[in-house]
């Protein structure tokens, strides 16, 4: 028994295979938890693909893609995407044209101009418009931004795409600021140096060096705006009215992809109903655009991101 | 007195640089006046709310049912379904993301699965809530037959702020050296223990941070719960999750179906009857001033704790 204390010496601290095994059990368990985010992306395309299937055994995918009228739970119904997709575009033209100016504006004023301060309070100031629900802004557009609007442009309808396409514009304007500040203070500070040097001004520098150097970066902050103001729901709900209507024009009401989501879901439409199986259909759509989107934007920021 | 052709020079160049410098104030003001727009539109928005709402805040409001008379109808149905929907979210979005965030920022190998699962939180992020809201329609209501319940909205909810919880643990897991993890490593530690007993007490607050930004995103979602069926008018309130025997709580309210705040407003919102639309600048600024706090209190912590570590 005098080898005892020597082979102890030698053999691994008591409870240590328990620990491995321990060990073992979470990495498991944490992987499982990061698989939920790949489980519900392919949740997303099977309940989306599956569920819009029978609609488009229903509905050929020409006509889906041409005819110009959606009403799917009208007695004569059409099946035309087109007046929905219009709605979407219109209200987010409108909005990336507010947005697209002012949260550029705001960003080479944080990154170029504002002092340390300044920035560390606007920019967690600013991100609040982001965080305002959508339900809010819905009341804000329909009834403080239309009857201002309504006494600038008389005859125009209690719902129309112009004050939702504002609004939305105003909660994307973050967004865009955001990711715009990040991609120009990645510009590396050199190239500001050279551009003084040569008896450039602060703007100068701003617009001819640091914009260009962060272009791409800036243009996957376009795109993130982009993808937000296609999927928003409620304020075009409540603002632009949940008739479809194919026009352009941003002074009318027209529903949009999201907002006739909205419209069949308030009723009660029984599972497996050609109406249920159109917003499936119609999510479709939804998500093909904002993936096209994203994945234009993720590949944007991956190039800027090897730029310097 | 004759001016030398250089000093002529130079004065040129300073006139022109100050020409050009005026463009500098010139944006400083444009930018400036932007940004204060941007935010007096908050600010505005928020006492217009208050404004127009005055009438019925007050503790009535609060303690009664929706009605069909505006001036007698409350949120009592509305924000108790709230509480109990983010209770849900909670208890499933802050396990399951902070363990991926463990997951992908101390395990994970460089490989395409790793690569596969970061794309994925990245896309995640950027998918509408209304699909959110298709997708728990399909799954979780038919498929699962959860049905119109509080556990269907829960798990829509927690689903839908994933990806915020993810990205905020991971950027607080990346916030502690190196130096931490070795010298745990070094005194024979395993891998799980470096996490549980030195990484995640050091990163509670970024945690917290993104726990609670993503519980103010997900009070304020109306679509995805308008798709998987909530209720507009509820005139009754979910089992109580207390109970006065043993075993004292009771989880049968998540089988119940639900409204919510933001339900609530929004049903308000759309009726042509100016009287309802005071309970929904009422309701709105309730729904408003809880996501500004529950931001404000984010925002504390996250300067309260990088205050006090010092690495």
């Amino acid at each position: 028994m005098t080898e005892t204390a020597a082979v102890q010496a030698i053999e691994p601290p008591a409870g240590l295979a328990f620990r491995k095994f321990r060990d073992r059990i979470v990495e498991s368990g944490l992987l499982a938890a990061a698989l939920v985010a790949v489980f519900t992306t392919l949740a997303i395309v099977i309940v989306l693909v599956t569920e819009s299937l029978p609609f488009f055994s229903h509905v050929s995918i020409k006509d889906f893609l041409t005819d110009t009228m959606w009403t799917p739970l009208f007695a004569e119904a059409r099946y035309g995407i087109l007046p929905l997709v219009a709605g979407t575009l219109v209200t987010t033209l409108v909005a990336l044209a507010v947005a697209i100016p002012c949260g550029t504006i705001i960003a080479i004023y944080l990154s170029e101009f504002a002092p340390f301060k300044m920035r560390e309070v606007i920019k967690p100031a600013l991100e609040l418009l982001g965080a305002v629900p959508t339900v809010v802004y819905g009341y804000f557009a329909l009834l403080i931004i239309t009857p201002a609007l309504q006494k600038l442009i008389p005859g125009l309808p209690g719902f129309n795409m112009l004050s939702a396409g504002l609004v939305i514009g105003i909660m994307i304007i973050p967004y865009v600021a955001s990711v715009s500040e990040d991609a120009m203070r990645a510009v590396p500070n050199y190239m500001r140096e050279g551009s003084y040097a040569m008896g450039a001004t602060r703007f100068q520098t701003a617009t001819r060096v640091v914009v260009p150097g962060a272009l791409s970066g800036i243009a996957a902050a376009y795109i993130l705006g982009i993808s937000r103001a296609v999927g928003e729901t409620m304020v075009v709900a409540i603002a632009a009215g949940l008739q479809p209507n194919l026009t352009w024009d941003p002074t009318q009401p027209a529903a949009t992809i999201t907002a006739f989501i909205v419209q069949v879901s308030l009723g009660d439409l029984p599972h497996g109903s050609i109406g249920y199986q159109s917003i499936f259909a119609a999510g479709l759509v939804l998500m093909l655009i904002t993936l096209v989107f994203n994945i234009a934007g993720f590949t944007l920021t991956r190039k800027f991101r090897e730029a310097y | 007195m004759n001016a030398t052709t250089a000093d002529v020079a130079t004065r040129q160049i300073r006139a022109d640089v100050s020409r050009r410098k005026i463009f500098d104030q010139l944006f400083v003001i444009v930018g400036l006046l932007i940004m204060f727009a941007a935010l007096l539109v908050l600010v505005l928005l928020f006492l217009d709310l208050v404004h127009d709402g005055a009438p019925r805040l007050n503790w009535d409001f609060l303690t009664q049912f929706p009605s069909r008379k505006a001036e007698r109808a409350g949120i009592l149905s509305a924000w108790v379904g709230t509480s109990l929907i983010m209770l849900t979210t909670a208890a499933v979005a802050v396990p399951v993301g902070v363990a991926a965030a463990i997951y992908l920022e101390e395990y994970a190998p460089k490989n395409w699965v790793t690569a596969i699962i970061e794309i994925n939180v990245t896309n995640l992020a950027g998918v509408p809530s209304i699909i959110y809201g298709l997708l728990a329609l399909g799954l979780f209501v038919y498929q699962f037959g959860l049905g119109q319940s509080i556990l269907a909205a829960g798990l829509t909810l927690s689903l839908l702020i994933l990806p915020i919880v993810i990205v905020a643990t991971r950027e607080s897991l990346r916030a502690v050296p190196r130096t931490i993890r070795e010298a745990a490593y070094a005194l024979g530690a395993t891998r799980w223990e470096v996490t549980a007993h030195h990484v995640l007490p050091y990163s509670t607050g970024g945690i917290l941070t993104g726990m609670i930004i993503g519980l103010s995103r997900a009070i304020g979602e109306t679509a995805p719960l308008i798709t998987i069926g909530a209720l507009s008018f509820i005139a009754f309130l979910p089992e109580s999750p207390f109970k006065s025997e043993f075993p004292f709580l009771s989880f049968a309210w998540l089988k119940d179906g639900f409204t919510a705040m933001p339900i609530q407003m929004f049903n308000w919102v759309s009726r042509p009857d100016p009287k309802f639309q005071v309970n929904a600048a009422a309701a709105g600024a309730i729904l408003l001033g809880m996501t500004l706090l529950m931001n404000g209190v984010a925002i504390y912590v996250r300067y309260r704790f990088r205050k006090r570590i010092n690495w």
